[in-house]
């Protein structure tokens, strides 16, 4: 196997960030051009040393979130010049998904959240909920206070947290430790009293209004979900629409284009998407 | 892990030839996004998709050329394209697709 082709197809069987830049459009002859980008070193080039000085630089950004672009430089890397397009694909690992709560309703989040390729892991305090029987498709399990783990655990942008433990002994602390985070998506499970409990106690732990407006609760779209497994899907839907900033409803009863040519990316399983 | 570049490794080991077709580029509606793949073996073989299922005869055609030593190309699909006119891409947008011959 050809050198780039085999470090690229290493770097996504190891799950290890790379970036594969591609010329596109530029001078005759310079179409084709690549170099992978890794966070700490590169191999390829896009033609020359000034332009591939740029395309590394600008891959390494996009690469760090995970994004996927086409960019415009100069024949020699300069920017605000056009001659040049770069298509920077992005493999970044799976984004992970957050489950607290070991309950029914978490198996089956767990499930759907593999299913759109994230990472999932399961945490719950109770050890007897809490097993591999009860969640075979999760990544990783953990015995621990939700919250305690959370302090440790990685989060990003991409990541998603969602708290099915509708008690607020467990939900006031792992959600006040959520907001700390960068997660791009909090939700937490309830009935509106729960809800409505949960807010209080929330604001007398000093969460500000502010905060609390980026915590989808009660969690999930209203499609009239009653069991585990719809709900999961309601809760699925939710994440996807706030990703793409949608606001769910039917398409039937809407018009305009399905899928909007926007600068978001899928959260790549594979794509690593 | 991707399955359009695990093939093309494995076609790779195997000594087989072959062309990556890529998405780089949605206008207004299309199926599937940028970075959305697609590779196409000498003898043949034919890995992923780059829309629902409307180009991909022709994304074949082009890559099978790029395996015969044509030069990279960057093609457009869509309503606005009169040559892809009669290929159709049935959710109206344009797709922009980048096909090269696997050869890095």
């Amino acid at each position: 196997m050809a050198g780039l082709l085999s470090r690229w197809h290493a770097a996504l069987a190891e799950q290890s960030p790379v970036a594969v830049a591609t010329v596109i459009q530029g001078p005759e002859g310079s179409l084709g051009g690549k170099i992978l980008v890794f966070p700490e070193d590169h191999t390829g080039t896009a033609g020359n040393a000034e332009l591939d000085k740029a395309v590394v630089e600008t891959a390494r950004g996009l690469l760090e979130g995970g994004r996927t672009e086409t960019v415009h430089l100069g024949p020699r890397g300069q920017r605000r010049m056009e001659d040049v397009a770069v298509f920077i694909q992005s493999f970044a690992p799976p984004p992970r998904m957050y489950v607290f709560g070991a309950i029914d309703f978490a198996s089956a989040v767990a499930r759907v959240g593999k299913f759109m390729g994230y990472r999932v892991i399961v945490c719950d305090a109770r050890a007897v909920f809490a097993t591999r029987e009860r969640f075979p498709s999760a990544d990783e399990i953990v015995v621990a206070w939700p919250d305690e783990f959370l302090k440790t655990a990685e989060v990003d942008g991409r990541s998603v947290i969602t708290v099915l433990t509708h008690d607020p002994k467990f939900d006031v602390p792992v959600l006040k430790q959520a907001l700390g985070t960068s997660a791009g998506y909090i939700g937490a499970m309830g009935s509106r009293r729960t809800h409505d409990n949960r807010t209080a106690r929330l604001k007398e732990e000093g969460v500000t209004d502010e905060q609390l407006a980026r915590i989808s609760s009660p969690i999930g779209l209203d499609i009239g979900a009653r069991t585990p497994e719809e709900t999961a899907i309601a809760i699925a839907a939710e994440i996807v629409a706030l990703r793409t900033g949608h606001s769910g409803g039917r398409l039937a009863e809407r018009s305009g284009p399905i899928h909007e040519a926007a600068a978001e990316t899928s959260t790549g399983g594979e794509s690593v998407r | 892990m991707n399955p359009v570049i695990d093939k093309v490794a494995q076609w790779s080991e195997e000594g087989k030839m072959a062309a990556l077709a890529t998405v780089v580029k949605v206008e207004r509606s299309g199926p599937l996004g940028p970075g959305t793949s697609m590779a196409v073996s000498e003898d043949g073989q034919v890995v992923g998709s780059v829309s629902g299922g409307c180009v991909e005869p022709a994304v074949y055609e082009e890559a099978m050329t790029a395996i015969e030593g044509g030069e990279p190309r960057l093609l457009s699909y869509g309503i606005s394209d009169d040559e892809a006119f009669g290929v159709g891409l049935t959710c109206g947008g344009t797709i922009h697709i980048f096909v090269e011959r696997v050869d890095w």
